[in-house]
């Protein structure tokens, strides 16, 4: 057994209860770094230990399922887990980089400030791979907005993203908001960021070889934020309010300067610098540490030399502090000067903070005082646990429960059930939310927020970038595998709908508490039904994270893997969007029959909303999934759609009305339903979409789904100022202000 | 025409006001809040973003900028100026238009695509449009709210110094549904909306080269 040294000067920290609470080590955990050691750890090294060992650095319970995912193809060029994000090939001699986090647990405790910041990491992210960001998507869950305290956390949250999306100048694009009990207390807050550069013009977040200079770059260093990465790993309570200075405060405007300093600097001068890194979770200590183990040498921190907001700062509070919108770039000697002139430029301060060394030991100094001297590997490789996974009793009960039980809807009743089902806040239009989002500038923005996908072209290429995301957490719930897998099918029908081949996958794999068995089972079964889907539509997953004990005191979260997907239109001026276009065109719905069985309506929002229920079985089937995107693929690049959207939630009869509503065009739906009406209008049935065009297509359209083994029939036309189906007949306008009309009367009341 | 995109720190439409400007023809240069001649450029525009974050009051520290003494002078040459959101803000900070920008009355960030009325199509940034013509330009901003003392907005109207009003809806609680307004000289114009985001058919609507025309059409 080695025994590293122990720092020069520091003594073994104290150890009680309360010590080890505050960094969220069990006593097992401590006794394990302590045979690493072969020694105690001094204070300090037990902060950075805590920190890089929490779950939210060190993924404990989910890193062992990893390797289900498939993560490689022609086109990705990064390993996963490797970089800050993942980097997928788009063709022409460029790059799309992308990742998806989450910042629930800050959102909890300051909407606002929480939202803001997790907006900043994730750019950082990007741009600390040298990629310019193009592009944000939010992915919100929140109680229900009947309750005050989830309004405020939903318009916090909101305004947060705004907040500090808008002043960066990068668009906020797509998401979703969706609305579920679970999340009372504990809301999800996902932020994907998309970002392109020239291939080759990538940097890694490497320390790279000894003699390396660190520099930091950036806010000065405050004691905001100290021990987020812990909080962010433990389950939130009533005492929780009292964490909020772990949580962070945004400066957009700094993060502003150093994006376009970093991005320039990367592009210009790749050549001075070896890595560049952000310091998200756990601040000074991860960014430094996890830079080192890529370079598999040692480092030097002296933090005496960390620009500072606060006087009294100790080392430990310095390596763990979470102050937003710092950089380390690890810079060649030569060029020291060279980098902070560059940074002068935008009145930004970069100071040399450390050297890489090649005894693979993390040293941190205060002035002459050595304070840790652990090894970096120790830190950088925490212990990962497969607990005890079993299903939930109560979810299996659930998800066997028949839905053909019920006495289907009354043709007299089809109205309401659809005015009803469009003003769910799952299903309403999101404009309240994405108008308070810039999500123009940059002016690529092809295909703007509200259709399946937003598009983005990229100056100068004929090809297109599609991206969405989705995370239908009730499915997960009563079926973790199949929802999962439904999950990443949505995602991708979804880019396919406007045109776009799906790629890759980012994934923010949102769940409860990992150690208690359910919980597990959630986590583990998702990510294989996540894979398995993946492997059948060929999009790797090239980044994500994972958030895990997501509670409230009244309880977990419903699982939510939300899936962030990336799609590539080959033409991008072909893409497609939701909204019927013209009188007389063609309705066809592609991928199933009208005629749908009631086990369609499985985890529906149709049972959610006219009868309070989360049950019934959850199918999928991925050869039609599959066909179905090929089918859309090959029609948009034929030209032949005038308008795609997927059936999902609120099932066909939405589908009709959305497209409707978006062309302010009716539809007549021609074709009798025969069977039970609620699952034919509302069943949610995967692997079907509805598209239109002109009656001159419908032969190629036919032979192209027949080509594939896709159903695809005629179901009605484009036309009036009316919606029906025979069961459903009401006015556009009426369904329309439904739509439109209800997160407005529930957020601005 | 040789223009000058003006960047401060947090500037955010440059980029977008090249493209459009190249798009038409013209050169287009982004030259840095530190500089302090402009004398060689036809026109200068200021574009839309947060300049230093919108710390203290939107546009108020930007105008402070060394690059705001040689915009003075060149207002004075009679030569053209154009400002969109962020730099409408700055225009007026500086005292180079009227009036000021507050919070829209929603107190929320609105981006949407707006409607509005060309009020008078004989000026140097409008000779292309017919008086009264409705043009589609997006807004992006949470301070939009145009404000001045009573006197002023009766003096800006008089003299037909309003160029734009949102018409329909007015989407942050402008005085008089004021959408953008000139300078006495006429060489001055600053406006909320974005004309660089309506400038390329791919994105849904071109009528902010309306505007780039009209300035081109008078001054190139």
């Amino acid at each position: 057994m080695t025994t590293y040294p122990p720092p020069a000067d520091a003594p073994p920290a104290h150890i009680d209860d309360e010590v080890l609470a505050q960094i969220a080590l069990s006593r097992d955990e401590y006794q394990l770094a302590c045979e690493m050691l072969g020694r105690p750890p001094s204070d300090v090294e037990l902060g950075m230990i805590g920190a890089l060992w929490s779950e939210h650095c060190g993924y404990k319970h989910s890193r062992p399922l990893f390797h289900h995912f498939p993560t490689e193809d022609e086109r990705i060029l990064t390993t996963l887990g490797e970089e800050n994000a993942g980097a997928i090939s788009i063709g022409d001699g460029w790059v799309a980089v992308m990742k998806i986090e989450s910042h629930n647990h800050p959102s909890a405790i300051e909407p606002y400030e929480g939202a803001a910041t997790g907006v900043g990491g994730i750019v950082r992210d990007i741009f600390a791979m040298g990629a310019q960001p193009i592009a944000l998507l939010d992915s919100l869950r929140f109680g229900p907005l009947e309750d005050r305290r989830n309004r405020r956390l939903c318009t916090g949250v909101v305004a947060g993203i705004g907040g500090y999306g808008n002043c960066l100048g990068i668009p906020t694009v797509g998401g979703e908001l969706v609305i579920g009990e679970s999340y009372s207390g504990n809301p999800l807050v996902n932020a994907m960021c998309l970002g392109i550069a020239r291939q080759g013009g990538l940097i890694s977040a490497t320390a790279g070889p000894p003699g390396t200079l660190l520099m930091i770059v950036g806010a000065d260093t405050g004691r905001d934020g100290l021990h987020g990465a812990t909080f962010a790993s433990v389950e939130l309570d009533e005492s929780s309010a009292e964490r909020r200075p772990a949580v962070q405060v945004g400066n957009p405007f700094l993060e502003k300067s150093l994006m376009d300093a970093c991005v320039g600097l990367v592009w210009d001068h790749r050549d001075w610098l070896e890595g560049l890194q952000d310091c998200g979770a756990a601040g000074i200590t991860s960014s430094t540490v996890e830079m080192a183990e890529r370079a598999s040498s040692g480092i030097k921190i002296q933090t005496a030399n960390v620009p500072r907001r606060e006087s009294g700062m100790t080392p430990y509070e310095v390596m763990l502090s979470e102050s937003q919108e710092r950089m380390i770039a690890a810079v060649k000697p030569a060029h020291i000067g060279d980098v902070q002139a560059w940074f002068e430029h935008w009145d930004l301060h970069a100071e040399v903070i450390g050297e890489v060394t090649d005894d693979g030991i993390a040293r941190i100094f205060d002035g002459d005082q050595e304070v840790a001297a652990a090894p970096v590997s120790l830190m950088t490789n925490p212990p990962a646990y497969t607990p005890f996974a079993e299903r939930d009793p109560d979810a299996v009960a659930r998800a066997e429960w028949d839905p053909a039980s019920l006495a289907d809807l009354p043709p007299s009743e089809a109205n309401d059930a659809l005015l009803q089902l469009l003003a769910s806040p799952n299903i309403a239009s999101k404009h309240w939310v994405y108008r308070q989002y810039d999500h123009m500038v940059g002016t690529n923005t092809v295909v703007t927020p509200g259709s399946d996908a937003a598009v983005l072209r990229i100056r100068g290429l004929k090809q297109g970038l599609a991206v969405c995301t989705d995370g239908p957490g009730r499915a997960v719930e009563l079926d973790p595998y199949t929802g999962a897998a439904r999950a990443v099918a949505e995602a991708a029908r979804n880019v396919a709908c406007s045109g776009a081949r799906p790629v890759a996958v980012t994934d923010c794999l949102n769940f409860a508490n990992p150690e208690r068995a359910p919980i597990y089972f959630q986590l583990s079964e998702s990510i294989r039904g996540m894979s398995d889907a993946c492997r059948a539509f060929q999009t790797p997953v090239v980044s994500g994270n994972a958030s895990l004990y997501n509670e409230s005191e009244d309880g977990p979260v419903t699982p939510t893997p939300v899936v962030g997907m990336l799609g590539i239109i080959s033409d991008v001026r072909q893409a497609v969007r939701m909204a019927f276009q013209d009188e007389g065109d063609e309705v066809w719905l592609l991928g199933g029959s009208l005629e749908q069985e009631p086990a369609t309506l499985g985890g529906s929002e149709y049972l959610a909303v006219r009868y309070s229920k989360a049950a019934g079985p959850i199918r999928i089937n991925l050869d039609t999934e599959a066909a179905l995107i090929e089918v859309l693929v090959e029609a948009s690049e034929a030209g032949l759609l005038k308008s795609a959207h997927d059936c999902s939630d609120g099932g066909l009869a939405v589908t009709l009305a959305e497209s409707a509503i978006a062309g302010n065009i009716g539809v007549e739906i021609h074709e009798a339903i025969v069977g039970r009406l609620d699952a034919a209008l509302f069943g949610e049935a995967g692997g079907r979409a509805v598209v239109s065009f002109g009656a001159e297509q419908a032969a190629t359209v036919a032979e192209l789904a027949k080509k594939h083994g896709l159903s695809a029939a005629r179901i009605g036309a484009v036309g009036g100022d009316r919606l029906t189906t025979g069961q459903i007949d009401l006015p556009l306008a009426d369904a329309a202000d439904a739509w439109t009309s209800a997160l407005p009367s529930l957020l601005d009341g | 025409m040789r223009f000058a995109i003006l960047v401060f720190p947090g500037t955010w439409s440059d980029w977008d006001c090249v493209y459009a400007l190249e798009d038409q023809g013209q050169t287009a240069e982004r030259v840095w809040h530190r500089e302090s001649d402009l004398s060689e450029f036809d026109g200068v525009i200021l574009p839309g973003g947060f300049s230093y974050g919108d710390h203290l009051r939107c546009g108020a520290i930007a105008r402070f900028s060394p690059v705001m003494s040689a915009l003075e002078r060149f207002a004075a040459t009679g030569k053209p100026i154009f400002g969109s959101c962020n730099g409408f803000q700055i225009l007026c900070e500086a005292g180079l238009l009227p009036g000021v920008l507050l919070r829209n009355e929603t107190l929320q960030f609105r981006c949407q695509p707006q409607e509005l009325t060309v009020e008078r199509s004989d000026t140097g940034f409008t000779n292309v449009c017919d008086d009264g013509q409705i043009v589609q330009l997006p807004i992006s901003h949470g301070e939009g709210q145009y404000f001045a003392e009573p006197p002023v907005l009766d003096e800006l109207e008089d003299a037909g110094r309003v160029l734009f009003r949102y018409a329909g809806e007015n989407p942050n609680g402008s005085l008089r549904g004021i959408a953008g307004i000139m300078n006495p000289m006429g060489n001055v114009l600053g406006m909320m909306p974005h004309p660089e985001r309506a400038s390329d058919e791919l994105l849904g609507g071109t009528d902010g080269n309306y505007i780039w025309q009209s300035i081109i059409e008078r001054w190139g």
